[in-house]
Parts: C-alpha cells; structure tokens; sequence
C-alpha cells in the first residue's frame, strides 16, 4: 500500500516536472519571429552567416556555391539567378536545409554570400558550421571570404 | 531505480529540446572528392542549353517529374514517388508480426527520390605560351593564364526519403551507388548523341 503511494507521488512529481519544462520551451511567436534564438541580436547573426568575396560575378558566384553544396552532398531545391537565391537540402539520417543568397555589395566590386541553415526543426546558429561552409566555399571560388562588417 | 532512470531520460529529452547539428555536416570531407567524380561527367558539346535539354530528357526517361529549373544556373531539379517495399524486409516483418502481434510490424511502402542536376562550363586555365618574332626583329612572349571553355561538366545527385505502412519516416538519404551513376551517365551519352543526330 505504502509503496503505491509512494509510486503516486513520484509520478505526480515527475508530472510537475515534465510540465514546468515543457513550458519553458518557446511560444508559437517566438519560433516564428525566432526572436529568442540564443539571445543572439540579428546583428550578430548577420555576421556569422554573411562574408564577402571580391568578385562582381553574380553569376559565378551562384555557380560557386552550387558547386560547394554539391561537393557537401547537398541536393538543390531551388536557383534563382535575378534574385541571387539557392536552396539545398543534405539528407543524411538528419535533414539539414541550407538557403544561400548573393547580392553585390555596397562598392560594386564585392558579392556578399549569405548562407542559412536549418538543422532537423531548429536554426543553426552556431559560427563554427558557417565557418566551415565558407572555408568549403572559399575554396571552390579560389578567393579569400572576408568578414562584413 | 528503474523509475528514477526513465524519469531521467524524459527530463533530459526535454531538456534538449533542440538537437545539434553533426560537426563534419558542412565540412569538406575526403569522400566528398571521391563523390564529385563518381556523379560527374564531361561532355564536348557546343552549348550548356543543349547539354540541360538532354539531361531533361533522360531524368524524364527514368520517370522523374520536374520541380525547378534555372537556365542561366545550369539547375534542374526533379523527383518522383515510387514503391518502396523490398521482399526481404517484409518477409522479415512476417517472422515480426507471427511472433510479437501486428504491432511489431513495420516495413518500408513508399519512398520520394530526388535528383538535382548542375552544369557548368568546363574550363581549362592552363598557360598558353607564344613566342613569335615580328618582321622587324622583336620578340614577343606571351604566358598568361587564360581561361579557355571546353565543353561542360554535368554532375547529377539524388537522394531519398522512406516511409513505412504507416505513414512514418524512416529513412532520410543520399544515394551513393555508383552503379546508379553509371547507368545514369549512359543513358546521358545516348541522349545527347541522339539529341545530334536529330532522331528523338
């Protein structure tokens, strides 16, 4: 008798528990604004996810980057040259979803690559999987990737 | 203790309600050389329009349905849903089902394959060296860089997605058998001669 109650209780324990984490998880607002991401500002992640290269080949640019997805072992979504957009999934036991876009710079002489990605149902928001994705890129596109500041 | 320990694992599934992303996920990895060349071919044909129109053609051949394309990218992306299920495994989800109730049974039904494909000019910047003589005696050499097109590279991936009988994921891939690359490319060569010689 005394053991079942004592099971009773635990479940109810672990209940509370289980409930007050779950609410610790985020609102439907912020995962769609992803405004609570990390507490990271869109500032900071603007400069993760962005670098510069200096060429003023949008196209070979875009070709650059399908390649690099590619060579990672992305399949292509969608390309869209006028509005420098490319989207890519890698299917391998996780889904990772990457949209890469390129405009030219403010100078005219730079592209500016902007890369994205989506790991399973979470953003990525981590430097280190830009970092690597860039130095993948940078050397498809025989050209240094800069910071923008 | 039993208890404790599940109490545990559920806390920490919740805990970690997002997952991380594998390191060498966007890394530059050895077998991803290996992968480029087994899913990439060279074609000495004039245009990069010509070469698209007859890798349109044979993703068609094989069944696939079109979902996007760029021209001035070089990017077609196709896909197709097929049958997925395999003797093997459902005679094995049989066994399952005799032994521990209908429950246990699950094998794979359906499967959504996708295939991108990208071309590119093929170019070759090898030096060219010239030295020639003028009539009045001077020599002038020439070693630049220069990058000369010849012909285009197309490099085609696929991948796919499994679900069992009852609607679940359970497989997500990329496809890296390279017969079915070979194949692809053959049936690519044949297209593109056919393409030429105007009998379609």
């Amino acid at each position: 008798m005394l053991n079942k109650r004592t099971t009773f209780r635990f479940s109810l324990l672990s209940l509370a528990i289980m409930t007050s984490l779950l609410t610790g998880c985020q609102t439907m607002k912020e995962r769609v604004l992803d405004s609570s991401a990390d507490g990271q500002t869109s500032v900071e992640l603007r400069a993760i996810q962005s670098r510069s290269f200096d060429t003023a080949d949008k196209q070979k640019t875009m070709r650059s980057v399908i390649a690099t997805l590619q060579d990672l072992g992305f399949v292509v979504d969608k390309a869209d040259l006028d509005l420098g957009s490319v989207s890519a999934t890698k299917l391998s036991g996780y889904a990772l979803r990457m949209t890469v876009s390129v405009r030219p710079g403010a100078s005219g002489k730079n592209m500016i690559v902007r890369a994205n990605a989506q790991y399973n149902i979470t953003p990525v928001t981590d430097p280190k999987p830009y970092q690597d994705f860039f130095v993948s890129l940078q050397k498809s596109m025989f050209l240094q990737a800069n910071n923008v500041d | 203790m039993k208890k404790v320990i599940s109490c545990l694992t559920v806390i920490a599934m919740l805990g970690g309600c997002a997952g991380q992303i594998p390191p060498e996920a966007l890394q530059f990895q050895p077998d991803n050389l290996a992968n480029r060349q087994m899913q990439s071919r060279k074609y000495d044909i004039k245009t990069e329009k010509d070469l698209l129109s007859a890798s349109s053609n044979v993703l068609q051949d094989m069944g696939f349905n079109l979902d996007e394309s760029n021209v001035p990218l070089g990017v077609i992306v196709a896909s197709k849903s097929r049958d997925a299920t395999d003797g093997g495994q459902v005679a094995g989800a049989i066994v399952l089902g005799v032994l521990f109730g209908a429950a246990a049974v699950n094998y794979d039904k359906t499967q959504k394959i996708r295939a991108s494909l990208v071309t590119k000019p093929a170019a070759i910047k090898d030096p060219i060296h010239v030295s020639i003589a003028t009539k009045s005696g001077k020599q002038i050499k020439f070693d630049q860089p220069v990058e000369i097109s010849d012909g285009f590279i197309v490099r085609v991936t696929f991948q796919r997605l499994v679900w069992n009988q009852r609607g679940i994921m359970t497989k997500i891939e990329g496809v890296n058998d390279p017969e079915i690359y070979q194949e692809f490319y053959e049936k690519l060569s044949k297209s593109i001669f056919l393409q030429a010689q105007n009998v379609e």
